[in-house]
């Protein structure tokens, strides 16, 4: 495949090492004159130095037959841009954005983004995940449907504790799909399964079921 | 009508205060309080300070309720997100987008967006002065 990466800032450069050991052909749009010329010692001549949010400069990195665009810069406004222009003037089939604010990610789909990556919300997930006191972590969000993969850990003085499945009232549109006990290990749940405290439950549910979902395992 | 101006550069404060003038309810936001002195002591309008890519800032704006909304910043890619943004989200009536790069110019038209592009304005104002 012929991927175009613009920024060649870490993830500009990280991504094109591990895309052209995949055996891809890729090239990396670069403003700055010495961050360029440093891309090129490393990597060879698969970088450009240039704007890629202009029309003219996708136009002779031969974008009209580019399979990819991956926009990683650290402008979202930027991101945004090229892979409206490399959709618009230049019919490339698919876009990646990264995205820094997270609130951006809608948008970007609105605007026609074929994907975004928010570094932002995957740092934040991650940090959630090793602190004791947050109930709940977003895994991962599926592309379709609004779906999102969560882990709950059910805390100690849970009003769901020593309950089974069956009554526990998760809103429209959820499911358990894994509990993982401290004893017994990872379960695949019935309606039967009783909960304990510390048990780690791993459900796919709507995102803005989120606070729902912390409502009813919290405390008594 | 309610005008939303985003960036208080020489353009965006001129035309701030045009229409504040004309008895419009305008309000202008920059990232930097400093741009707000370009604005004459005469404006009655509302200046916040805040970034027009941000959701929040933009809803203190008045984004919801405005008539029209224009992005003059000195990026065209934040000015066209910042539009898009008012059109696709808030719905605005009327979006309107400096774009200084004539090709992207050209191409958010195309995709709906009222544009003007400083460059090739100028430009044909200079050639025929020569």
């Amino acid at each position: 495949m012929y991927i175009i990466i613009v920024g060649g800032g870490e993830v500009g450069y990280h991504l094109a090492k591990v895309l052209l050991n995949d055996g891809h052909e890729v090239l990396i749009l670069e403003q700055d004159a010495s961050r360029s010329e440093r891309l090129t010692d490393e990597l060879g001549s698969i970088v450009v130095r240039g704007d890629g949010c202009e029309a003219a400069t996708l136009q002779t990195c031969g974008s009209a037959r580019a399979d990819m665009l991956v926009a990683v810069t650290d402008d979202d406004a930027r991101n945004l841009v090229a892979c409206q222009v490399a959709k618009h003037r230049f019919n490339v089939p698919r876009t990646i954005a990264r995205v820094t604010n997270p609130n951006n990610e809608n948008i970007f789909k609105m605007l026609g983004v074929d994907v975004t990556v928010c570094s932002t919300q995957l740092i934040l997930a991650h940090i959630e995940q090793e602190l004791p006191s947050h109930p709940i972590i977003p895994l991962l969000k599926l592309r379709s449907g609004g779906l999102e993969l969560i882990e709950a850990k059910i805390p100690h003085g849970s009003k769901v504790i020593g309950k089974k499945l069956r009554t526990f009232s998760l809103p429209k549109g959820s499911a358990v799909l894994l509990i993982i006990s401290k004893d017994k290990g990872p379960q695949i749940p019935t309606p039967d399964t009783v909960v304990a405290a510390e048990d780690e439950v791993i459900a796919i549910t709507q995102a803005e079921n989120e606070e729902a979902i912390r409502v009813m395992l919290g405390s008594k | 009508m309610n005008v939303v101006i985003m960036g208080c550069s020489r353009v965006g404060a001129q035309l701030a205060t045009m229409m504040d003038a004309e008895g419009h309810k305008v309000t202008i936001v920059d990232v930097d309080s400093f741009s707000f002195r370009k604005l004459p002591p005469t404006f009655n309008g509302t200046a916040i300070v805040g970034s027009g890519l941000d959701e929040e800032a933009l809803k203190k704006a008045g984004i919801e309720s405005a008539n029209v909304f224009v992005a003059v910043t000195q990026g065209d890619n934040r000015n066209v997100m910042a539009c898009q943004i008012a059109k696709h989200i808030y719905k605005v009536p009327k979006v309107v987008c400096r774009i200084y790069d004539p090709i992207r110019e050209e191409m958010y038209r195309n995709l709906g967006l009222i544009t003007v592009s400083p460059t090739k304005v100028v430009a044909k104002l200079l050639r025929d002065q020569i």
